[in-house]
């Protein structure tokens, strides 16, 4: 498989805080000193033109430093862009980014959506019709809604599988997995409000069945029913009330985990694939090598305190 | 820095505190400010939280609707009635019921009309009353359900709920819904996949937002 080439990023245009640290015994530039890839003429050899040209390259640059010394963000940000990854790591790691991407687009579409539809049980599937048929665009947006929705609960599905069999759910990332089953449930949640939303057969009996699958749960059960439906039947406010819950309570919950979620990524870092092994030594000293160096009983090479002493 | 000696100074005993004291000022304030933010935040949350769960505690009005002339329903089969259960919603709020008459040989007062809803008991699909069996039949999971209504197959846990129904002037009128027991005793409508009758009346406590069973 060919490799894929990414473009380097040339350090004249980023920031110095923000610029990869270089590797040690390379010789980097000193603080303060121009990087050895900017190419200028000392000041005064310098025409107008030149001088201008120099100024305009170093305006976006300028800018980032102006944000930069008020915000003092380019320290997380390095930290957060340039942190080490395990090796093996592959595309299975991608899982979650793709459901982050999955919950974005959900976001945008359903904020466009929400500029058509009308939360009224006998105006919601005219208002979704007219988004169909009448709204530019709008079934294709609708449909990126709809599909998106699946796609999502499937790649969380998939995250999470990975998640498990790669064993990165253990010490330290315990409350990880915790926030990510919460962020689970919250899509479902998701899943579940949003479902409604169009006021069709399906999405009608489909709450119907959905709701009383909630109420056959012992004693909170039919109170749990109750509250999804505001009352005893399925009625006017139960669609303004799984809209509410849809858009407003559980994407900002939902955004904020997201949040909990990639802070503990970055903070603890990735695991490498369980089926990678521990690099072995280069050389391995010989028992009898020991032994002549008077390291007498730590043929493991470990020297725990008992054999040292 | 130069320490009194000891005997000149009472030293306070726990630290911070002095002679008579149960708190320092320090932690009265805090005390005292945060249970002031508790209350404050108290003030916003409950209400809110009562906002949304008002609805478990709310009973509507009782609606009583005609469905036809007592002459239309017989004995021996069911007619299919749709009317208004919930107000304002269109037709999402209507619901389909069979009724018949009372019927002398399954030991029913013959002057009363039973009217059958057609919410499955198993997880609220709309069941149909197929003549040729003289049975309810659920499309979703294959419910089967008798004449009566009593559960005879599929999954259902109870048999279908009843509407209560009285006749004014010559017209049949549908009422509240009930639930049953397996045993046909009315008891306060259930949602679909609640059992009724025995220790699931505790299990499966009645929600007061629901009418008391005639």
């Amino acid at each position: 498989m060919p490799k894929l080439r990414v473009p380097k990023i040339p350090d004249s245009v980023v920031p110095p805080p923000l610029r990869k640290p270089a590797k040690p015994g390379l010789g980097g530039t000193a603080r303060g000193q121009a990087p050895s890839d900017l190419k200028t003429s000392p000041p005064e050899r310098q025409t107008d033109v030149e001088r201008l040209t120099d100024r305009a390259k170093e305006a976006p640059v300028d800018v980032l430093a102006w944000v930069d010394q008020r915000l003092a963000a380019s320290g997380f940000l390095t930290g957060m862009l340039y942190r080490k990854v395990p090796k093996g790591t592959n595309w299975f790691y991608t899982l979650g980014s793709a459901t982050l991407f999955a919950f974005i687009v959900q976001a945008v579409t359903g904020v466009f959506l929400a500029m058509y539809y009308t939360p009224s049980a006998t105006q919601a599937y005219a208002s979704i019709a007219h988004i169909n048929n009448d709204v530019p665009l709008g079934q294709f947006v609708h449909g990126m809604h709809k599909w998106g929705a699946s796609v999502m609960v499937i790649l969380i599905f998939l995250h999470m599988g990975r998640t498990f069999f790669f064993g990165a759910y253990k010490y330290p990332r315990e409350l990880n997995w915790v926030i990510g089953v919460v962020l689970l449930i919250l899509t479902m949640t998701m899943a579940f409000t949003g479902y409604l939303l169009p006021f069709d057969q399906r999405s009608f009996w489909a709450s119907i069945v959905g709701i009383n699958i909630n109420g056959t749960g012992p004693v909170v059960g039919p109170y749990l029913s109750d509250f999804l439906r505001a009352g005893p039947e399925l009625g006017a406010t139960t669609l303004a009330r799984f809209y509410a819950i849809h858009m407003l309570l559980v994407p900002g919950a939902i955004i904020a985990l997201i949040g909990a979620h990639m802070y503990l990524v970055v903070k603890l870092g990735t695991t490498a694939p369980p089926w990678l092994k521990f690099d072995k030594p280069k050389a391995v000293i010989p028992a009898s090598q020991l032994d002549a160096a008077g390291v007498n009983g730590s043929v493991n090479g470990h020297g725990n305190g008992a054999s040292a002493r | 820095m130069t320490e009194p000696p000891m005997q000149e100074r009472a030293k306070p005993d726990p630290p911070g505190y002095f002679e008579g004291e149960s708190m320092t000022r320090r932690r009265v304030f805090t005390i005292g400010a945060q249970a002031l933010g508790g209350v404050a935040g108290a003030a916003i949350v409950l209400p809110a939280v009562g906002f949304a769960v008002a609805p478990i505690f709310h009973r509507g009005k009782e609606r009583w609707e005609a469905v036809g002339p007592a002459s239309d329903f017989v004995e021996d089969t069911y007619r299919q009635v749709v009317f208004t259960e919930t107000e304002g919603i269109g037709d999402a709020g209507k619901t389909t019921a069979y009724v018949r008459k009372g019927s002398k040989e399954l030991g029913e007062d013959p002057r009363s009309y039973i009217a059958v809803s057609n919410r499955c008991a198993h997880l609220g699909c709309p069941v149909r009353f197929v003549e040729a069996a003289g049975n309810f039949i659920c499309p979703c999971h294959g419910g089967v359900y008798d004449f009566q209504g009593k559960r005879i197959g599929g999954p259902p846990v109870r048999p279908l709920d009843q509407f209560q129904t009285r006749v004014r002037d010559g017209q049949v009128e549908l009422g509240p819904r009930f639930s049953v027991t397996s045993q046909l005793e009315p008891v306060r409508a259930r949602d679909p996949g609640e059992f009724t009758g025995g220790i699931w009346e505790y299990l499966y406590p009645p929600r007061p937002s629901t009418f008391p069973a005639p």
